[in-house]
């Protein structure tokens, strides 16, 4: 087995660039991981790319082919699509392709172009991730499933929406400095807690932003980067990947993750690590309560320990385990297809050191990114190490 | 094995299987499809998700079903537009748990929150008039 390194990262700035197409944006990315890499784009022997929804915002099937050409590479091209987690499997799959051999250089990361669209058209959008039959057309929205988890968890485990406000005010914080970022300002616990509801429990600010933006990866064997002096100073050391029951109903718990409990257990069996042994975590809030629900999957809080994590400060900043230092997709934003890549990207340039947040971790070895899809029905995870 | 969809009625199904297991929940004679290890799964199904046993019987609905968890739904995607705001619940009815939209309270987090027990029944979406679970508080709720 071929160790694997992160080469190098690229985003665009997230937010709304309704004008810009999906083929302009990852090719931003792409450039921006290149010139960050050093690897020259000849050397890409595959592209794998994440893309949930395009085939209704750009009317754009097949886009893998696309994107290589956007981004300048001929090679094996493949859409991946697991709703939110599209890139994190696209990664992933990059991961297990470098550290089998069958590639050294593999291009990885994910577009989604969502403001393009009237908001209720992106609802429909997202809720297409949940099962249609038995849950779509009974109402259940995207912000609506979460809900249902939201008071679940209540019922199950206790907490409440000040909790919640809690995890919004410490991602709109940790977003501020951070370029890429789509709201770089500052919403305190009141505010949240009196913004307008979307899906009771659920307001505004628990919910991230609609959101343009790409993501790209280049992902190297060890050997490459040893033979071409590329400065790859983070590894891949494990990837874990679970699948769960589509409809929420048929979950064994609806206030727990079992597909992220099992792509944790995968990756840090893989990596060798515990959960005691992660310094940083970026993991999907595409809700407030997706927090608390990814760090206890990740065991970085006990089961039921998680809603007080931001507002005991155990997740902060300057917490034992700073979670969504780059904002999360709460304040980063969310573009869908390309979510798991930008997660790997801004871990690695809090572990390099050359992140607006890296202060905080400083002496950080060990990142963990969660990458959901769904209401959790696909989960991966990713454990990065400082290498060198 | 045959490729006729297990629940195939008399009415031409837009999705067969679905399709009639609603015209059942109707008919106040809701089913869910039972393994011999009792995994509970809704149609269409060849296969237990739980166990993968092909031995697949249909077996009734508990009458009434409790609330699991629920949700005020304020912001509908195009198909509810009218409908909002709505209460959207997940309910327990013996072998499995159905989703379905709450009627006959008022669309408060206090009002679903006090309703434990309900029934399930079919209606309509007022935005497209398409058919849709529906739950009821039952009278001693």
């Amino acid at each position: 087995m071929t160790d694997v390194r992160v080469a190098g990262v690229g985003l665009t700035r997230f937010g709304n660039h309704p004008e810009r197409t999906g083929r302009d944006l990852f090719a931003t990315a792409a450039l921006r991981a290149f010139e960050d890499a050093g690897v020259p784009r000849a050397d890409v022997e595959e592209l794998n790319y994440g893309n949930f929804m395009g085939a209704l915002a750009e009317h754009q099937g097949h886009q893998a082919p696309l994107m290589a050409e956007a981004a300048g590479v001929r090679c094996p091209a493949t859409r991946y699509e697991s709703a939110c987690a599209s890139a994190g499997v696209a990664v992933r799959e990059a991961v297990r392709t470098v550290r089998a051999g069958d590639a050294d250089v593999v291009l990885a990361g994910g577009m989604e172009r969502m403001t393009n669209l009237p908001t209720a058209e992106v609802t429909e959008g997202l809720a297409i991730a949940a099962d249609d039959l038995f849950e779509v057309r009974e109402g259940v929205t995207f912000p609506g499933a979460y809900a249902l988890m939201a008071n679940a968890y209540f019922d199950a485990y206790g907490g409440d929406r000040e909790d919640l406000a809690h995890i919004a005010s410490k991602n709109h914080a940790n977003a501020v400095p951070n370029e890429y970022a789509q709201f770089r300002t500052e919403v305190s616990v009141e505010e949240a807690m009196d913004a307008p509801p979307v899906a009771e429990p659920l307001h505004l600010y628990d919910a991230c932003p609609i959101t343009d933006g790409a993501s790209a990866l280049v992902i190297v064997s060890e050997e490459y980067a040893a033979d071409h002096d590329i400065d790859a100073p983070v590894a891949v050391t494990g990837v874990g990947q679970g699948t769960d029951r589509l409809a929420l109903a048929d979950r064994a718990h609806v206030a727990q993750t079992p597909a992220a409990d099992d792509a944790a257990e995968t990756a840090y069996a893989a990596a060798g690590v515990r959960a005691a042994d992660v310094d940083v975590a970026e993991v999907h809030d595409c809700f407030t309560i997706a927090e608390v629900l990814a760090i206890e999957s990740l065991g970085i809080a006990p089961r039921g320990e998680g809603i007080t994590a931001a507002r005991d400060g155990r997740t902060t900043a300057d917490g034992d385990v700073p979670v969504n230092l780059s904002g999360g997709l709460k304040a980063k934003g969310h573009p869908v297809g390309a979510t798991g890549g930008s997660q790997i990207a801004e871990l690695t340039r809090l572990l390099r050191g050359d992140h607006p947040n890296s202060e905080h971790v400083a002496d950080a070895e060990v990142g963990v990114a969660h990458n959901a899809g769904g209401t959790v029905a696909s989960a991966v995870v990713h454990v990065l190490e400082v290498a060198e | 094995m045959s490729d006729d969809t297990a629940d195939s009625g008399s009415v031409p199904a837009t999705n067969a299987g679905y399709d009639e297991w609603l015209d059942a929940i109707a008919d106040g004679e809701g089913y869910a499809l039972v393994c011999p290890d009792g995994h509970g799964s809704l149609p269409p199904r060849r296969v237990c998700p739980a166990c993968g046993s092909t031995e697949l019987s249909r077996e009734p609905l508990d009458a009434t079903g409790t609330v699991e968890t629920r949700s005020v739904v304020h912001v509908p995607s195009p198909r509810f537009a009218e409908d909002a705001p709505y209460v959207t619940a997940i309910a327990d009815f013996g072998p499995v748990r159905v989703t379905g939209v709450v009627r006959g309270i008022d669309p408060e987090p206090d009002a679903i929150d006090a309703v434990d027990a309900i029934e399930a029944s079919v209606g309509t979406r007022e935005t497209d008039g398409e058919r849709i679970v529906v739950f009821r508080p039952t009278d001693e709720a």
